[in-house]
């Protein structure tokens, strides 16, 4: 009898395939609405992949160009629309080196105190969001409760759940209100308990780690050649933290840890951002500590900042200070600036241009998701399209940043 | 904070480096645009340098200048901690001529920072392997951050639905009139256009 | 259940029943089973996310099965900006879905572009789709986004298809200070 077992080459036994094209997005739900990503597949693995950003282009760095300078406050709350504080700060920053300001001790402290807070929502989102596309829903709604928390805390302080526009050039719009140490104090450690449980839960679930580990490693080398910054970066273990590197405000005199990873896979990006978050609240307990209780918040420098409201009504010079700033804005001086914070995904920088007048003459952000979503096509290149869902949660990008 | 970096720059080139500044603790250095891609070879690769990692490369339209449009890039080392800027001028008052070389071969991640320059500001990069539009869709016509670009000169995609159609007012008040809402020291070179 | 036009109780027995109009009962299963298809696209997504979430919880309003398919929804909520790039593909999403459907403009930006004024930005999503219910806010507050859900179910329940705007609970405009009625009644006009 003729043995069964003919002799095939692997090849015949394969079915030819064509390449198929698969369109992802703009809008499906991990794609967070605004990326779009045309896919070349042979079976299930993706041989070419082209992402398409700008879905979400709102022209940011043109309305920047027809306000003052104060104007541009709110339109840099919806850049990084997670965490719009640290933007707050950040342009804040980068107008006042232009100026030469160094806002008192107590406001660098509390600009600290929120910007912290905000890299917490920052990080609660990515990592909910994250696993929620990878279904497990019960974390998300964990971390989205512990957000509300803080957001809690920035209504009470800024009147605003999501979009402050709370930072002013040479200080903040308001002191900080009596009761917000105790708020922090009070509220970090229950964030952090919601999240060392979320953490339990998906650390202990197989499926979740299958999904993450070893998938989509870029190594420090490549990531720096892309111009990775952030949580990202320091996943593939590049030790490059602005916070440390570079401190301002007060960062070099509180005690923290910049979290590394080892691989640079999707779970290192993954944990690296929950360290994170126990570093955030370690910050923010020696700013609570340490922020004085009283002294001003606002430098003492008519030709930025607002005069107390009360003066306006009562004094002619007050009124007419008020009203050059609102109508012709602050007079930045003339000069170019390139200004640099640790926003919540990274760099966060601001080059501004300045021709001595009331107007930007152009400001450029340097968006931190911008050059990590450019990395994106290489490291989902050659996977399969499932890993594209925990490999794009674990960048977090954010649309108004990345898309400007 | 790199001035030493701006000295060894000078050193080396000479005359291609045209400017150099350090504002605010920022090195600046404009550079001839023939030699960007040298220049930025010897920035990457040399070890009193080693700036490894690219931060940002934009545009900025100077229209009363010649050459007009300035390519700003942004480097930063990570080993050695410091940051410079890099200029270089292009591009005639009709932006005839603004090319320059791409960047893509010294380092990866200005790839799409090169395609958002293009885009916004219309500088065109010699050797980038895929100068597309970005932001914008491709059926856009014109560089939206040049200064004469007007602000609100929108190109819809897909024509609106008129009144008729819809069957409801869909007019309503802009949210910034031609005098609400914008201070009054609103440069005049930014058109608002009539539409 | 709609108006009821006749209850019947059968003497001597718990039970009975009740009569309606046909389509009042229709509309009012519909309005307490909303299948929606959120359209986020920026930053109104964050508030989306917390009114969806347990403080706000959008489940109490029969409202909380997303679908991710626009053929097997009937309420699209346009959270965020829409750019002239993203136009075409809203319409094509409106578009693919199944009648009857609803349309709620979620923030500034859907409403009527918000203060994006300028050439990327379509000013408001009712240029390219119809709308039904507009939340103004930038982002709107969870509270206003439910008050938009429940304008939007008394439209159903009325068969209203007029749009409508949600205004603020408390109107600061107001002299009395008073509490500004939503608007259950037929009509469903504000004046
Ligand atoms: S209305 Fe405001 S919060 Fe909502 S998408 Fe527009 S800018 Fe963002």
């Amino acid at each position: 009898m003729e043995p069964l077992d003919i002799d095939l080459e692997e090849g015949e036994l394969e079915l030819p395939s064509e390449p198929m094209h698969l369109n992802l997005g703009p809008s499906h739900p991990a794609m967070h609405g605004t990326v779009r990503i045309v896919l070349e597949l042979s079976g299930e693995s993706i041989s070419k992949a082209d992402v398409q950003i700008g879905y979400l282009h709102r022209g940011f760095e043109k309305m920047c160009e027809r306000g003052t300078w104060t104007q541009v406050f709110p339109y840099v709350d919806r850049l990084n629309y997670v965490s719009p504080m640290l933007n707050n700060v950040g342009y804040a920053l980068a107008v006042e080196k232009l100026c030469g300001l160094v806002v008192p001790d107590r406001c660098q402290w509390y600009r600290m105190a929120l910007g912290e807070l905000a890299r917490m929502s920052d990080h609660l989102t990515c990592t909910g969001a994250m696993a929620m596309e990878l279904g497990a829903f019960t974390p998300f709604l964990w971390a989205i409760k512990a957000r509300e928390m803080i957001w809690d805390i920035l209504e009470e302080e800024t009147g605003a759940r999501l979009t402050h526009s709370f930072g002013r050039i040479g200080g903040m719009a308001k002191p900080p209100t009596p009761a917000f140490k105790e708020l922090v104090r009070g509220t970090v450690p229950r964030v952090l308990q919601l999240m060392n449980e979320c953490e339990k839960m998906l650390l202990k679930n197989r499926i979740f780690l299958d999904r993450l580990e070893n998938v989509g490693i870029i190594s420090g080398k490549d990531a720096i050649a892309l111009g990775w910054t952030g949580p990202c970066l320091r996943a593939s273990g590049v030790d490059y933290d602005v916070r440390k590197a570079h401190p301002y405000l007060k960062y070099d005199e509180v005690d923290f840890d910049v979290p590394l990873g080892k691989k640079g896979d999707t779970l290192d990006r993954f944990l690296v951002r929950v360290e994170e978050l126990q570093q955030c609240g370690r910050i923010l307990s020696q700013i609570c500590d340490r922020m004085p209780d009283d002294g001003p918040v606002n430098c003492d420098d008519p030709r930025y900042v607002l005069p107390e409201k009360q003066d306006v009504y009562t004094t002619i010079e007050a009124t007419i200070q008020h009203f050059k700033l609102v109508m012709e804005g602050a007079k930045i001086p003339k000069g170019e600036v390139y200004s640099y914070t640790e926003g919540g995904n990274g760099e966060l920088g601001f080059y501004l241009v300045s021709d001595g007048s009331g107007t930007p003459y152009r400001v450029r952000i340097r968006p931190p998701c911008f050059q990590i979503t450019n990395g994106l096509s290489r490291l989902i290149t050659g996977r399969m399209l499932s890993d594209i869902i925990p490999i794009f949660g674990s960048i977090n990008m954010i649309g108004g940043e990345c898309d400007h | 904070m790199s001035e030493a970096a701006l000295s060894r720059l000078k050193e080396r080139f000479g005359a291609a480096i045209l400017e150099t500044s350090s504002f605010l603790g920022d090195d600046t250095a404009v550079v001839d645009a023939a030699r960007w891609k040298e220049i930025a070879l010897f920035l990457r690769d040399d070890s009193k340098l080693s700036f490894d990692m690219p931060i940002d490369l934009c545009g900025v339209d100077y229209p009363e200048r010649l050459p007009r449009m300035e390519v700003v890039l942004h480097v930063y080392s990570t080993s050695l901690r410091h940051r410079l800027r890099m200029k270089a001028r292009v591009g005639d008052d009709e932006m005839n001529g603004a090319e320059i070389d791409s960047l893509v071969p010294v380092w990866s991640g200005v790839e799409w920072l090169e395609r958002e320059t293009y885009d916004m500001s219309g500088v065109t990069f010699r050797g980038h392997p895929d100068l597309r539009r970005i932001l914008m869709y491709p059926e856009f016509e014109g560089h939206p951050l040049r200064k004469d670009y007007a602000a609100n000169r929108t190109q819809p995609l897909i024509p609106y639905r008129t009144e008729e159609e819809a069957g409801v007012p869909l007019e309503k008040l802009a949210p910034f009139g031609p005098d609400e809402g914008m201070s009054f020291g609103r440069r005049p070179h930014l058109p608002h256009s009539e539409n | 259940m709609g108006e009821v036009t006749r209850t019947v109780t059968i003497d001597g027995s718990e039970q009975g029943f009740a009569t309606t109009k046909f389509d009042a009962l229709l509309s009012w299963a519909r309005k307490y089973s909303l299948f929606q298809y959120p359209f986020v696209t920026a930053c109104c997504g964050m508030e989306f996310m917390s009114t969806v979430s347990p403080r706000f919880d959008i489940a109490r309003f029969g409202a909380e099965a997303p679908r991710f398919s626009p053929r097997q929804s009937d309420v699209l909520w346009v959270v965020g900006t829409i750019s002239q790039r993203q136009a075409p593909v809203l319409r094509r999403i409106y578009e693919q879905m199944m009648d009857p459907k609803w349309v709620i403009a979620f923030g500034t930006c859907a409403s009527c572009g918000g203060f994006y004024d300028n050439y990327t930005t379509v000013p408001g999503l009712d240029k390219i789709i119809p709308c039904d219910v507009y939340i103004p806010g930038c982002p709107p507050r969870p509270e206003a986004i439910l008050d938009g859900l429940m304008l939007l179910q008394d439209k159903i329940a009325s068969g209203d298809r007029r749009p409508g705007v949600v205004k603020p609970r408390q109107d600061p405009a107001d002299p009395k200070n008073d509490l500004v009625t939503l608007r259950t009644s037929a009509s469903g006009r504000d004046e």
